[in-house]
Parts: C-alpha cells; sequence; structure tokens
C-alpha cells in the first residue's frame, strides 16, 4: 500500500498528489512515468511523475476524466493507494541542449514543468509556452516562471494570458529568428501534432510525450504501440520501454489519436454508471 | 488383472457450458478413478517416464503411494522434487513428456501422470496445511527476479535449503504468466495463490511492485547483500506480424487481451478494466497461448472463434488436450491459412464517424506444406492467387514473444543473443559472476515446465557456488 502524503486540487479537474514511494523517488528522471492502481481489482493506470522529494515522496497530477482517476481523487490525504510502480519509460534527454522552448497543453503542463526544471538545472536556457482551455483550468504558472526566461500563457478563450492556442506565439518566435536546439512538448495528441506542423519549416527538432493506453508499462502487452515513420518506413514501437519521449517528426498522430479511443464508449459508460452510484451514496 | 487399454477420462464440465463460463474445464479425478488409474502403472524397473520429466519427479513412486491410498505420501515424493505440482498437473504437456516415455503407451494409452498428479496436489491442498521441510536459515541472500514458474521453482528450491530468498515482481501480483496468461478455465487462480503462499510459508519473501531493470538494477541488488541474483523476467515483448492493419482497434497482442481478461479481471461484470469482447474473432497462432486467447474469447460472448494457423494440425505445437477442449468448445480451426492484412473500417465521408479505425476483416493467403526447415517442420509456402477476407471485428496475435530488454539495457556484462535472450551455460549461470537466469528471459517463450527446470537447475548451481563461498 502507498500513502498519500500530501494532495492539493491545482483547479476544479485537476489534482495533485504526492505519494510515498521511496525506491521510485531516489530513481525517477524528468519526463518518466508510473503505473498505479487505486484499489484491488483497480485499473492499472499510467501517469507521468511530476517532481519528486527528499522524504521519499514522488509527485502526480492527474485529471479527473474517468471512473479510475474519479476514484483516486476521493481518496484523502493520509489514505493508501494499492499499487504505485515505476520509474517507467526513458527519461526525456536533455543532455547538450542549450535553448530549449518548452510547450505544455492542459494537464501536461504538469510534465512538461519538471522537464523546464531539468533542463533549467542542466543549464539550458528555457522559454515555456503553456496553453489552457480557460483562465480557472490554469495550473503551475508560478512554477514555470521559476526555471523559464520567459513564460508565455494562452488561453483558448482570452480569458487569462494571450487570447489562442500555443502554436500562434511558437510561430512568432520562429519567424522573427528566435533560434532553439529543440521545441519539447507534452499535451494533448491534436496539440503535439500541430506543434510540430509549425516547426517544421524551420526545421527545429520536436521531441513529442506520447500517453497511450497501456496496462503493465513494462513492455509485455503491446497495447502502447505506436508507428513511426523512418526514412520511409513503417516501425512499430512500444511507448513503455521505447518511449514515452518520440521525435514529433516520426510520430503517426492520426493513428495514435484513433487508437487512444478504442474504450471512449466503455469509459463513458464505467463513468456514468460511478457517478450513479457516489449519487446514490450521497442520499444513504 | 487385465490392464484398462485406455486412460480414465477426465471428468469435465459440458463444452456448451463451459464454453461460456471461466469457472475451470477440467474437474480432476475422484479417490476410486485415482487408483484405478494408478494401478494401470507397471511401476517399470527402469523409470522411462522419470526422464521426460523436466523436474524429473519420481513418477512411478508417487503413483505407487497412490495405490496404497497413501495421497499424503504421494504428495511428498511429487515436492520433493517440484514445487508446483497442483499447477504442472493442469498445464504441462505430458504426452511430449512424461506420458511420452510411459511403457504402457506403447500398447494402449500411456498412465494419465498429469491428472494424478493432479489429483494429489489437490487432495493436499484441500486436507493438508502441512509446510515442506525447511533447513535452517544459512545466512546466504538471494534475489530473485520475476515471480513466474521459474523464479517461483528456483525461490521454493532454495528457501528448503535454508537461503533468504527475496522474490521481486513487476505487476501487483505474484505469479507471472500463471496470473496474466493462462486463464482461469485452465487454472484457477486460488491454485497459484496457494502454491504462492505456501512459498510464503516457508520463509520466501515476495516484493511486488519493482520493476528490476527500473525500480531497481541487478547492481544495486549486489549493493543491497543480496549475493546471487537469478532472472526469470519471462519474455516480454509481443511480436506482430507486421502487416498492414495491425494498428487497428481490435488487434490486440495475445498477451495484452489475456492480461486484461485474468491479471486485470476484465471477464467479470462491471470490471474497471476495458476489454473489447469481440462478436467474430481470428486468433493468429497455434500455441497453447492461441488457445487460451481463443477460448477467453469465447467466454466473453463471441459468436465465432477462428484460430488461424499457418500449417496443418499435426504441426499444431498446443497441448493436445487444449486442443481437443477448444474443438469440443466449437472454436473453427482455420488451418494451412496465413494472414495478410488486417482491414479497418474507414467512412471517407465522415472522418469523425466513431467507427473509424476498427477491425472489420482478415486478409488471409492459403498455404501448402513444403520442403521441411533446419528444424525438420515442413515450411509452409503461400499458394499464388488464393487469398480470401475473414469477417473478424477482433483480431489477436499469438505469435509469440521477445525477451524483455529492461534488465540487458540496464546491467552492464550481461550478454544476451542475437534475439535477445540471456546467454547462460548449462547451469544457469550467465556472462556475470553469481547471476544466474532461466525460463522464457533465455529461451524465448516456452512452456511452464521447462522454465521450472530451468529454476530447478540454477536452484543447485547458486547452492553449490554460495556454500562452496
Amino acid at each position: 500500500m502507498y500513502k498519500i502524503v500530501r494532495k492539493k486540487n491545482l483547479n476544479p479537474t485537476v489534482t495533485q498528489m504526492e505519494i510515498y514511494a521511496p525506491l521510485v523517488a531516489k530513481k525517477a528522471k524528468a519526463g518518466q512515468f508510473i503505473i498505479l492502481r487505486v484499489d484491488e481489482d483497480g485499473e492499472r493506470i499510467p501517469l507521468t511523475i511530476a517532481g519528486t522529494a527528499s522524504d521519499g515522496t514522488v509527485k502526480i497530477i492527474f485529471q479527473i476524466v474517468g471512473t479510475t482517476t474519479e476514484k483516486l481523487n476521493l481518496k484523502r490525504e493520509g489514505e493508501y493507494i494499492s499499487d504505485f510502480v515505476g520509474p517507467l519509460g526513458v527519461p526525456t534527454h536533455i543532455d547538450g541542449l542549450k535553448r530549449v522552448l518548452v510547450v505544455g497543453g492542459g494537464v501536461g503542463c504538469a510534465i512538461a514543468m519538471p522537464v523546464a526544471e531539468a533542463l533549467n538545472r542542466a543549464g539550458a536556457k528555457v522559454t515555456s509556452v503553456i496553453g489552457f482551455r480557460n483562465k480557472d483550468l490554469l495550473i503551475l504558472e508560478d512554477e514555470f516562471k521559476a526555471c523559464s526566461e520567459k513564460v508565455i500563457v494562452m488561453t483558448d478563450d482570452g480569458s487569462y494570458g494571450r487570447h489562442g492556442n500555443v502554436t500562434l506565439p511558437i510561430k512568432e518566435m520562429l519567424e522573427s529568428g528566435e533560434k532553439f536546439d529543440m521545441i519539447i512538448t507534452i499535451g494533448p495528441l491534436i496539440m503535439m501534432k500541430f506543434v510540430v506542423a509549425t516547426a517544421k519549416p524551420f526545421g527545429v527538432p520536436v521531441t513529442v510525450s506520447m500517453n497511450p493506453i497501456m496496462i503493465d508499462g513494462t513492455g509485455m502487452c503491446g497495447g502502447c504501440r505506436l508507428t513511426l515513420n523512418r526514412d520511409g518506413e513503417k516501425i512499430t514501437k512500444f511507448a513503455c520501454v521505447d518511449g514515452p519521449d518520440f521525435n514529433g517528426y516520426e510520430v503517426d498522430f492520426d493513428e495514435a489519436m484513433s487508437r487512444g479511443r478504442i474504450y471512449t464508449d466503455f469509459e463513458r459508460k464505467s463513468h456514468e454508471k460511478f457517478c450513479n452510484l457516489l449519487k446514490n451514496g450521497g442520499n444513504d | 488383472m487385465a490392464i484398462d487399454p485406455k486412460k480414465h477420462e477426465m471428468p469435465t464440465q459440458d463444452p456448451k457450458v463451459r464454453a461460456r463460463n471461466f469457472k475451470e474445464v477440467a474437474l480432476g479425478y475422484s479417490e476410486e478413478v485415482a487408483v484405478a488409474e494408478a494401478n494401470r502403472c507397471l511401476n517399470c524397473k527402469n523409470q522411462p517416464c522419470v526422464s521426460g520429466c523436466p523436474v524429473n519427479i519420481r513418477i512411478p513412486e508417487f503413483i505407487a503411494k497412490i495405490k496404497e491410498r497413501d495421497f499424503e505420501g504421494a504428495y511428498k515424493t511429487i515436492s520433493a522434487t517440484s514445487s508446483l505440482p497442483a499447477i504442472c498437473g493442469r498445464v504441462c504437456p505430458q504426452e511430449s513428456q512424461c506420458e511420452s516415455k510411459c511403457t504402457l503407451g506403447i500398447k494402449f494409452e500411456p498412465v494419465g501422470i498429469g491428472r494424478l498428479e493432479r489429483f494429489v496436489a489437490d487432495r493436499h491442498n484441500e486436507f493438508s496445511n502441512e509446510k515442506p521441510d525447511v533447513a535452517p536459515a544459512n545466512g546466504h541472500k538471494v534475489a530473485v527476479v520475476g515471480s513466474g514458474p521459474s523464479g517461483l521453482t528456483l525461490a521454493g528450491d532454495l528457501a528448503k535449503k535454508g537461503y533468504d530468498v527475496t522474490v521481486y515482481e513487476a505487476l501487483h501480483t505474484a505469479g507471472g504468466v500463471l496470473v496474466y496468461g493462462i486463464p482461469e478455465f485452465r487454472l484457477p487462480k486460488s491454485i497459484v495463490k496457494k502454491e504462492v503462499e505456501t512459498l510464503k510459508a516457508i520463509g520466501v519473501k515476495r516484493e511486488t511492485n519493482v520493476v528490476i531493470g527500473k525500480t531497481l538494477t541487478i547492481d544495486e541488488l549486489f549493493e543491497m547483500g543480496f549475493e546471487a541474483v537469478y532472472i526469470g523476467s519471462g519474455a516480454g515483448l509481443p511480436n506482430f506480424m507486421n502487416i498492414p492493419g495491425e494498428a487497428y482497434k481490435g488487434v490486440f497482442s495475445a498477451n495484452e487481451f489475456l492480461t486484461r481478461s485474468n491479471l486485470m479481471k476484465a471477464y467479470k461484470d462491471n470490471p474497471d478494466t476495458p476489454i473489447m469482447r469481440g462478436n467474430k474473432v481470428a486468433v493468429v497462432g497455434g500455441g497453447n497461448v492461441a488457445m487460451d486467447a481463443a477460448r477467453t474469447a469465447l467466454r466473453l460472448g463471441a459468436e465465432k472463434v477462428y484460430i488461424v494457423y499457418r500449417r496443418s494440425m499435426e504441426e499444431l505445437p498446443a497441448r493436445k488436450e487444449e486442443v481437443e477442449h477448444a474443438e469440443e468448445e466449437g472454436i473453427e480451426f482455420k488451418l494451412l491459412i496465413n494472414p495478410v492484412e488486417i482491414l479497418g473500417y474507414k467512412n471517407e465521408s465522415d472522418p469523425r464517424d466513431p467507427l473509424n479505425g476498427f477491425v472489420t476483416g482478415i486478409k488471409c493467403v492459403k498455404m501448402e506444406l513444403g520442403a521441411p526447415d533446419e528444424n525438420g517442420r515442413r515450411r509452409p509456402v503461400p499458394i499464388a492467387n488464393s487469398e480470401f477476407t475473414l469477417d473478424v471485428d477482433v483480431v489477436i496475435m499469438a505469435i509469440g514473444t521477445s525477451p524483455n530488454p529492461l534488465i540487458k539495457n540496464t546491467t552492464d556484462g550481461l550478454e544476451v543473443n542475437r534475439r535477445g535472450g540471456i546467454i547462460v551455460n548449462e547451469a544457469g549461470l550467465t556472462s556475470r559472476s553469481g547471476v544466474y537466469a532461466g525460463g522464457d528471459a533465455v529461451t524465448g517463450a516456452a512452456t511452464v515446465i521447462s522454465a521450472m527446470g530451468a529454476g530447478k537447475i540454477a536452484a543447485k548451481a547458486i547452492d553449490e557456488y554460495l556454500s562452496s563461498k
């Protein structure tokens, strides 16, 4: 069992938890992920590590999107979850990078932030562009400011920062001649796809962080497979052991988006059922 | 007394009934039937059956005890060499091992050794709580990577000899392929749990949720005071065919499909973990895993399940009993055919159609058997212009696995072969001093009992290594 040492709501749908898992905390690097189960018979879900602390805790930040994240969010500080395993995946490559543009979207910012921090610690100059649907969903602005030379906040509805999506300032910066060794982007697939498309004419390398459906996270189930187009050849990779970071120019985003929707119907029904259960429970 | 030419039949659930439930198919011998079957054993002096057993169970000896109705004695005889009898009695391919060497088998059907083994183990588990004898602690610490059949066997053998053994498991439950791979209807999870509990009772420690190669490395295990490490991490990465369409929704590796159903219990009502309950399902492959996947799909409610295999019935590598059970349950064997493409739905006029990208069929080509390959198996070759399509909504690839790269990538000096299998000598020793390996991590996908055999050999080698240290 793994103890929830601290819990904080970052916004109405995004929660931060710090879980006591000293072996994971000791090893975790930016870009890696964990897999957790809330309770016995629960689903295994992957979540990217948002940081670690010297007290042996590992920080996770998650959006409440379905039954499992809903169940997790119901857990209180001091309570326990069944399983917590990691760190899994390959850490984000930051060695040798001097000028980096970090682009986060929505809850993806939770994963982009430790990458920006690691880059800053390694002496790289970081510019961060973080995008949200609206002001209420904004998270981690101060954290990004602490490790970036410049932070640009975008909202889809203009309720905070600049109006528009993240590609707008990226295009402006690249057009004005700003140079980056690398763009690292983490967020919804559709956003990452457009970040890649925006960077392409300028030839800037783009690293994307994939978050497909997985079960074991150790290279056993193959559910997380994705297709890379490399030199005209299609290559199958497993996000859990080969990733989660990939060269953005190689990833078949359309396929990844399609695969990500395989259980949409199941998830919607399961979530409705769970919410009804909660409602009925409240009436007792 | 005349010898009954046939094995006593194993009582099973009715095929029509069992095809829709996850309860165990084979029900086990009663005491009377077990004694009668034991009486078919000729108790040959040269004991050919023993040489057919990868862990050399003293077969005639335990069968003789059944004849005398000394069932606990029979159990003791088996458990002297096998740590997991209730499991082996169910999943071993006896027809190609012990029973293939049975003298009775020359003229008649061989003695039902596997069925008797299962009877003895089940009876013990039901009536006895007696623990195996354990030698006094010798102070040596051994780490085991992976709690599958190989690791558990080794852990059991070394714990009985007084070693302080810790088993590390990446998943949340111990048992490896016995819990994530083999379905409930063939190997009830309560039986695996019982065997794991027995190991706990003799002092084997267990750490779940630890991925060796990630959470801890092999080198760190030595720093922590372990004097020997056994890698029994299993096969890992599932193979795909590399044909067009394998990314469509509805194409799964057998590992994923079975893990969802078995480990994550998606076969139950209202599971947290989703699983696609196909209506028409094609399982590609002919091994035990293919049979397990096909029969699981059927039990999840499929109307039609095909086994798609590129060779003929004779070359089918699955355990005979599983093939028979699958046929009885209505699985259709499509033999001498090979998939060339998986077809998916695409609504050209509506890219947002939720059905886009789901499997609609599998395009196959007919095969014929050509000249034998280097292993003596006749190589299947495609017949020109013989393509046809099977309408299915789920395709499960059960065509083997490749060893997991996590440990190799984080252990300096650990040599692997071209396919990624860890290289070991005849005692299971790797290229690193004090590091042993066995099971699928070495051989690639094989059987439970061969993994156990490897665990046994390495346990002996580790005992010799550490007791001479």
